[in-house]
């Protein structure tokens, strides 16, 4: 096996595992406070996609600075979904929660189906256009781009639960609701923004991503796979978690596409999968549910 | 069951069975539609109604038991009507894998419901890119009229066994209520911590739901593959196909005995609406977005399907006659 090929797959895994991280960030926070599966995640990052691609097509604007529309956008959809869906179920049991959101999916995916029809799409940035040489191997640098940022934005995201005040409500209505009822946190405003900036995370994802991989409305579906891999991987609910399982999952991809063949490569995450329900149900980061 | 229930499904029964007479071609093809999807919903209802365990990777069973019988009488010979009980056999073994990974540990809910999503994935990306199951161009059956390979020329055949499969499944489902394992299966969805402080095998019971109902769907994905002649994994193994399965009993009633073939006494003619005027350019998809429209506002205003609602006025009628 050629060491250069190697070590090419392993950069741009770890390149787009940013990506496979804030999408897997954006689920984990969802389920750590709510512990609502977001069954839309990769439908809204599918919006997210096309609301960069308009914003670059007819606006000029590159992917690396329309992250922020595109998150902000899917940030207000979120806040939508939770106020005006989920919260209406009340203590239903959670399979409703999951067919609500199925609803959802379909709804989103299909929308966007009619919209902008079947044929894939590519933004094209200018980024794309540049690469930088370590030696024999190469960077992308729109893929070093949306690394950076993704990374950046996890930090930020981090940052924000331990720092803030909404964040530490957060982080208590994950650990104990009830108790952070009594102690008078608005659960309401926590839980929209939860699902707002988990939405939002998805939603930048999904734009940093559009300059690399060409897209269609039908990629949330395994957007959405994806992150249930990664977040079940690293277990669910955590944020460390989802991060590490990002780039593990992403880096397994990218390797199983040079050692076996590229269409297997979701099939090496699905393996990692297995493995972790066998061996390390929790996740590599979980605590026990 | 009351005389009076009795007597009305006897009724409805022998109505189904007359039906053809008076149906065209195309009727007979609506019914077929109604009747298949009742009898996958049905076979879900086990697992995800009666059970609360749901499965949102029902396809995966359907696209085993569609490409094990096609593949089985391709390539020795081996007529459907045996083909579909291997069919079934394996898609019960999927569920058992499916199952034992996902009800281990105590693992609740929610792994069990991405677990699913990710092996019909699984099971389609593998199919796609396998060129003995005919990768991504999928399989053909060519047509020979031979009941012996379940095909048949007149499609009132089809009908009568595609009612023949969910009258099969409804019965099953109506031994499987007044069973130990359905009341195992109550008391685990209705609570499965005090299920199993009761000393209810809680896995077990889980395992042996699954095990059925891949089964039952497996059967029903031998049923596709003779009816429709051709197999493409991303429809046989594709979420669509799943929410198919799983919208019918949600809008009709899950966990009831009836709840699946009403939900496709209701949507399976509307999809069929769908499929004629919907498929115009500009207006794919717009009936996955009724359908999804439709989930949300079951999910909201309807928790408990139609059936129930149906069930309380029919009762109240009765009792204003009495």
């Amino acid at each position: 096996m050629d060491v250069t090929l190697v070590a090419q797959g392993l950069v741009s895994g770890v390149l787009f595992g940013g990506v496979y991280s804030l999408m897997a960030v954006g689920l984990t926070l969802i389920f750590g406070v709510m512990r609502v599966i977001n069954f839309a995640h990769g439908d809204m990052m599918v919006w997210g996609m096309y609301l960069a691609w308009l914003l670059a097509t007819r606006l000029g604007i590159e992917p690396v600075l329309g992250f922020t529309i595109c998150a902000g956008a899917l940030f207000l959809l979120g806040v939508a979904v939770q106020r005006n869906l989920v919260d209406r179920l009340g203590d239903a049991p959670h399979e409703m929660q999951i067919l609500l959101l199925l609803g959802v999916a379909l709804v989103l995916e299909n929308l966007a189906l009619m919209v902008f029809g079947p044929d894939p799409q590519r933004v094209r940035s200018r980024l794309a256009l540049w690469t930088l040489w370590i030696g024999p191997v190469f960077v992308d640098m729109a893929r070093l781009v949306a690394f950076v940022v993704a990374l950046a934005l996890t930090c930020a995201l981090w940052v924000f639960l331990q720092r803030t005040d909404l964040g530490r409500a957060m982080r208590a209505t994950a650990d104990n609701p009830y108790g952070a009822l009594v102690v008078g946190t608005d659960v309401r405003r926590v839980y929209a923004a939860a699902f707002g900036i988990g939405a939002a995370c998805v939603g930048a994802a999904g734009a940093l991503v559009s300059p690399i991989l060409p897209f269609s409305p039908s990629v949330g579906l395994s957007a959405s796979v994806a992150s249930f891999n990664i977040v079940i991987i690293g277990g669910m609910g955590s944020l460390p978690g989802a991060f590490a399982g990002g780039l593990l999952v992403s880096v397994a991809e990218s390797l199983g596409a040079v050692f076996l063949s590229p269409s297997m490569k979701e099939l090496v995450s699905f393996g990692l999968l297995i493995v972790i329900l066998l061996f390390r149900p929790t996740g590599l980061f979980g605590r026990r549910a | 069951m009351t005389r009076g229930a009795l007597w009305l499904g006897a009724v409805a029964v022998a109505a189904l069975l007359a039906l053809p007479a008076v149906l065209n071609s195309y009727g007979v093809t609506v019914f077929i539609f109604i009747f298949f999807y009742g009898y996958l919903g049905q076979a879900w209802n086990i697992l995800g109604g009666y059970g609360g365990q749901l499965s949102a990777g029902h396809a995966a069973f359907v696209g085993v038991g569609a490409y094990t019988t096609t593949l089985l009488s391709m390539h020795w010979g081996l007529s459907p009507w045996i083909g579909m009980l291997v069919a079934g056999v394996l898609a019960a073994g999927l569920g058992a894998i499916i199952g034992s990974l996902g009800f281990r540990f105590g693992l609740r809910g929610f792994y069990f419901v991405l677990l699913t999503v990710a092996f019909a994935e699984v099971c389609r990306i593998v199919t796609l890119n396998t060129d003995a199951m005919g990768g991504a161009l999928g399989l053909y059956i060519t047509f020979t009229g031979n009941p012996w390979h379940l095909q048949f020329q007149d499609s009132r055949a089809y009908y009568y066994l595609a009612l023949a499969l969910m009258l099969l499944a409804t019965g099953v489902v109506a031994v499987l209520e007044r069973s130990r394992l359905g009341a195992y299966l109550l008391a685990i969805r209705e609570d499965e911590d005090a299920a199993e402080a009761l000393g209810v095998d809680t896995f077990r019971y889980k395992l042996c739901a699954i095990v059925l109902s891949a089964f039952l769907t497996g059967l029903g994905g031998a049923f596709y593959a003779n009816y429709l002649f051709s197999l493409q994994p991303n429809a046989v193994f594709g979420i669509p196909l799943s929410v198919d399965i799983i919208i019918r009993p949600v809008v009709g009633g899950a966990g009831t005995l009836l709840g699946p073939l009403l939900g496709s006494l209701i949507l399976s003619p509307l999809a069929e609406v769908a499929r004629i005027y919907f498929t115009r350019p500009g207006w794919t998809g717009l009936h996955l977005v009724v359908y999804g429209l439709l989930l949300i506002s079951v999910v909201l205003f309807l928790p408990q399907g139609a059936y129930p609602h149906l069930r309380s006025a029919w009762t109240r009628r009765h009792a204003n006659d009495a």
